[in-house]
C-alpha cells in the first residue's frame, strides 16, 4: 500500500530509521570525543604516563597519538558500513512506500 | 649546510611552470563545461566520491600542516604530534553530524540548510556575515603565509608572490568555477601525498626502515624530551578548548562544506568522507616522520637558522636527501598546495556573496541562471581581490594566530546554527540570527582579550581573559544565546516545515 507524504511523517518506521541514525551517530561521536579528549586530557594531567618508554627510546605517547589517529578513521569506516548494511536499504524501504 | 633555498632553481621553476600549465589546461577544459550556477558552484554534482575525497583533502591540508608541523615536529618533538592529531579529528564528526542532511537539505551554501525553513533574509545576512569572517581570517592566514613561503623558497619579493597566487588562483575559479577547482585540489593532494610519501621513504631508508632508530637518533642529539610531552598543551582547559574548535569548527568551514553539494547524492558523500579521512590521516600519521627526520639530518640549528617558525624543516630536509631536483619538486608542491587551499576559499567567499547576499537576499531568490553567473563572476574577483590586498597589508604581521580564530569562529558562530536547524523543531530565524551573530562577535573580542592577542601582540603583561582559544566559551555562549532566542520566539511556520523536511533530509526526497 502506498503511502502519502503526511502518513509516512507519521510512520512508526520512518521514526525509528531517524532515531536510529542519531543513536549510532551520537553514540560514534562520544567514542571519538573519548579518545581525542582522553589523549588530550592524559597529556595535561599525566604526562609522565605517556613519557614513559614501549621501546629502546620511544615514548608511549607516540603510539598513542598515532592510535587516535586510527581510531578516528576506524569510527569512521564503522558509520559508513553501518550507513550502507543498513541505513541506506531502509531509506530504499520507505522510498518505496511513498506515493510519486 | 649549503642550500639553494630563496634561489630560484632552474628546476623547481620547471616544476612550478608545469604545475600552472597543466591546471590552467584544465582551467580551459573546464571552462567549456561550466555555463550554469549549478555547474560553477557545484561543478554539476558530478564529481565521484574518491575524486571528492581527495579535493577535500586537497581543500584542507594547507602549506600550515605541511610545512608548519613538520617544522614544529622539528623543533619542539613530540608535541607536534599532539597537533597533528588535532587536525584530524573533526573529520569523523562531520560525517556523523552534518554532512549527509547538509547535502540533502542545501543547494550551493551551508546557508542554504540554516535558512531552509526560515526567513530567508534575516537568515542567510546572518550566515554570509559568520561565513565570510571564518573565510577572511582563513584567507589572511593563507595569503601571508604564501608571500612568505614563496619569498624564502624561490628568493622572490612578498607583494610579487601574494598577487602571483591571487591571480593564478582568480583564473581557476573564475572561468573553471567548482570543476576547475576540484581538480586543482585532486592534482594538489595527490602530489602532496606522493612528496611526503617519497620524502618518509628516503627518511627511514637512512634508519634501516625502522621508526625506532630514527626516534633513537633525535634522542640521542636532543635528548629523550624531544620524544616526551612537553609545554604544549599545560593547562587542561586551554587543551580542550583549542580541541573544540579545531574539531568542531571544521563542521562549519564553508569551503568544506561547500564540497559536499558536488557529488550526486548523499551515499557519494558519505563514502568521500571516508577517503578524505583515510589521506588526511595518513598524511598526519606519516608527517612527524617527516619532522623528526629534519631534526636528526639536518638540524634545529640550521632550521630554525632560516626560519624561526621551522617551516623550511621539510624543503631541507628534501635538499639534503634528494638534492636540488626533490627540493624543486617539494618547493613546487608547496606552491600547488597554497594556490588549490586559496581557491577553495574564494570560491566559497563568492558563493556567499552572490547566492547567499545578491540572490537570496537583494534579488528574493528570483535571478535568472544568467544574471546568477554574472553575480557570481564578479564576486570571484571582489573576493579575490580582497584576498591580495589584505595579504599586502598585513605583510609581515604575526598572523598564526588567525587560522585558529578562523577554526573558533566557524565552531561558534556557523556550526551551532547549522547543527540546530537540522535537529531541533523549535529553532527559530531569530535564534538562528543571534546565536551566529554572539558567536561571532564573542570570539573575535575574546580572541583580542586573550593572551595570544593581547600579550604576545600587544605586549601587555597579562591577558583578561586566560584562554588562548575561546571557542569553549564563545561555542557555549553562541548555543544558549540560540536555545533562549528560540524559546522566546515561538516561529510555527518553522516547526511546521520542520516535519516536512523530514523527507528530504533522512530519505532525500526532493534533494537536489
Amino acid at each position: 500500500m502506498r503511502k502519502t507524504a503526511r502518513e509516512m511523517l507519521g510512520s512508526p518506521e520512518l521514526r525509528r530509521l531517524i532515531a536510529r541514525r542519531w543513536t549510532i551517530a551520537l553514540a560514534l561521536t562520544g567514542a571519538l570525543f573519548l579518545a581525542y579528549y582522553g589523549f588530550i586530557l592524559l597529556i595535561a594531567l599525566d604526562k609522565a604516563l605517556l613519557a614513559r618508554r614501549v621501546g629502546v627510546v620511544t615514548t608511549l605517547g607516540i603510539p598513542v597519538g598515532v592510535g587516535v589517529i586510527l581510531v578516528a578513521w576506524a569510527l569512521t569506516a564503522v558509520y559508513v558500513v553501518w550507513a550502507t548494511r543498513v541505513y541506506d536499504p531502509g531509506v530504499e524501504r520507505l522510498r518505496e512506500q511513498l506515493e510519486d | 649546510m649549503q642550500t639553494t633555498l630563496g634561489q630560484p632553481t632552474p628546476l623547481a621553476i620547471g616544476f612550478f611552470v608545469l604545475f600552472v600549465l597543466l591546471t590552467l589546461g584544465i582551467t580551459w577544459w573546464s571552462a567549456k563545461r561550466t555555463r550554469t550556477a549549478r555547474e560553477f558552484y557545484a561543478a554539476g554534482r558530478s564529481v565521484s566520491a574518491l575524486q571528492n575525497g581527495l579535493a577535500l583533502a586537497g581543500d584542507y591540508m594547507s602549506a600550515a600542516s605541511f610545512l608548519g608541523i613538520a617544522g614544529l615536529v622539528a623543533l619542539k618533538g613530540f608535541d607536534g604530534m599532539i597537533y597533528a592529531t588535532g587536525w584530524l579529528v573533526g573529520w569523523p564528526v562531520l560525517l556523523f553530524l552534518v554532512a549527509e542532511p547538509l547535502r540533502n537539505l542545501g543547494k550551493y551554501t551551508f546557508a542554504d540548510v540554516v535558512a531552509f525553513r526560515l526567513r530567508q533574509r534575516p537568515v542567510r545576512i546572518a550566515a554570509a556575515v559568520g561565513g565570510i569572517l571564518t573565510l577572511l581570517f582563513y584567507t589572511i592566514a593563507q595569503m601571508v603565509g604564501s608571500g612568505n613561503l614563496i619569498t624564502l623558497m624561490f628568493g622572490i619579493p612578498y607583494e610579487w608572490a601574494v598577487v602571483l597566487v591571487g591571480l593564478v588562483m582568480l583564473i581557476y575559479v573564475l572561468f573553471g568555477g567548482m570543476i576547475a577547482t576540484t581538480w586543482v585540489q585532486i592534482i594538489k593532494a595527490v602530489l602532496l601525498l606522493a612528496g611526503v610519501t617519497i620524502l618518509t621513504l628516503l627518511v627511514l631508508a637512512r634508519f634501516g626502515f625502522s621508526p625506532g632508530q630514527l626516534y633513537a637518533a633525535v634522542a640521542a642529539q636532543y635528548g629523550q624530551e624531544a620524544l616526551e610531552p612537553g609545554g604544549l598543551v599545560t593547562s587542561p582547559l586551554d587543551a580542550v578548548s583549542l580541541g573544540l574548535a579545531l574539531m568542531l569548527g571544521l563542521l562549519g568551514l564553508p569551503h568544506i562544506l561547500m564540497r559536499f553539494y558536488t557529488v550526486p547524492d548523499v551515499r557519494a558523500a558519505r563514502t568521500s568522507v571516508l577517503y578524505a579521512t583515510g589521506f588526511i590521516g595518513y598524511f598526519y600519521i606519516i608527517i612527524p616522520l617527516v619532522g623528526f627526520g629534519a631534526a636528526a639530518l639536518v638540524g634545529r640549528e640550521v632550521i630554525a637558522g632560516i626560519d624561526a617558525g621551522g617551516n623550511m624543516a621539510a624543503p631541507l630536509l628534501a635538499e639534503r636527501l634528494g638534492g636540488t631536483p626533490f627540493l624543486g619538486f617539494i618547493a613546487a608542491v608547496a606552491f600547488a598546495t597554497i594556490l588549490a587551499v586559496v581557491a577553495g576559499l574564494t570560491l566559497a567567499g563568492a558563493s556567499a556573496l552572490s547566492h547567499d547576499i545578491y540572490v537570496h537576499v537583494v534579488k528574493r531568490g528570483q535571478a535568472t541562471e544568467r544574471e546568477q553567473m554574472r553575480v557570481a563572476r564578479r564576486a570571484t574577483v571582489v573576493f579575490g581581490l580582497a584576498a591580495v590586498l589584505l595579504g599586502v597589508l598585513f605583510k609581515g604581521q604575526n598572523v598564526a594566530f588567525m587560522v585558529g580564530l578562523a577554526f573558533a569562529i566557524a565552531c561558534s558562530a556557523n556550526f551551532p546554527a547549522l547543527l540546530l536547524s537540522i535537529v531541533w523543531r523549535r529553532f527559530t530565524t531569530r535564534g538562528a540570527v543571534a546565536s551566529i551573530l554572539t558567536g561571532a562577535l564573542l570570539t573575535v573580542v575574546l580572541i583580542v582579550l586573550s593572551p595570544t592577542v593581547w600579550v604576545d601582540l600587544l605586549g601587555n603583561a597579562t591577558a583578561p581573559f586566560p584562554l588562548r582559544n575561546p571557542a569553549i566559551v564563545s561555542m557555549t555562549a553562541s548555543i544558549l544565546v540560540a536555545v533562549a532566542v528560540s524559546l522566546l520566539s515561538r516561529e510555527r511556520s518553522a516547526e511546521a516545515k520542520f516535519d516536512d523536511e523530514k523527507l528530504r533530509t533522512y530519505l532525500g526526497v526532493g534533494a537536489e
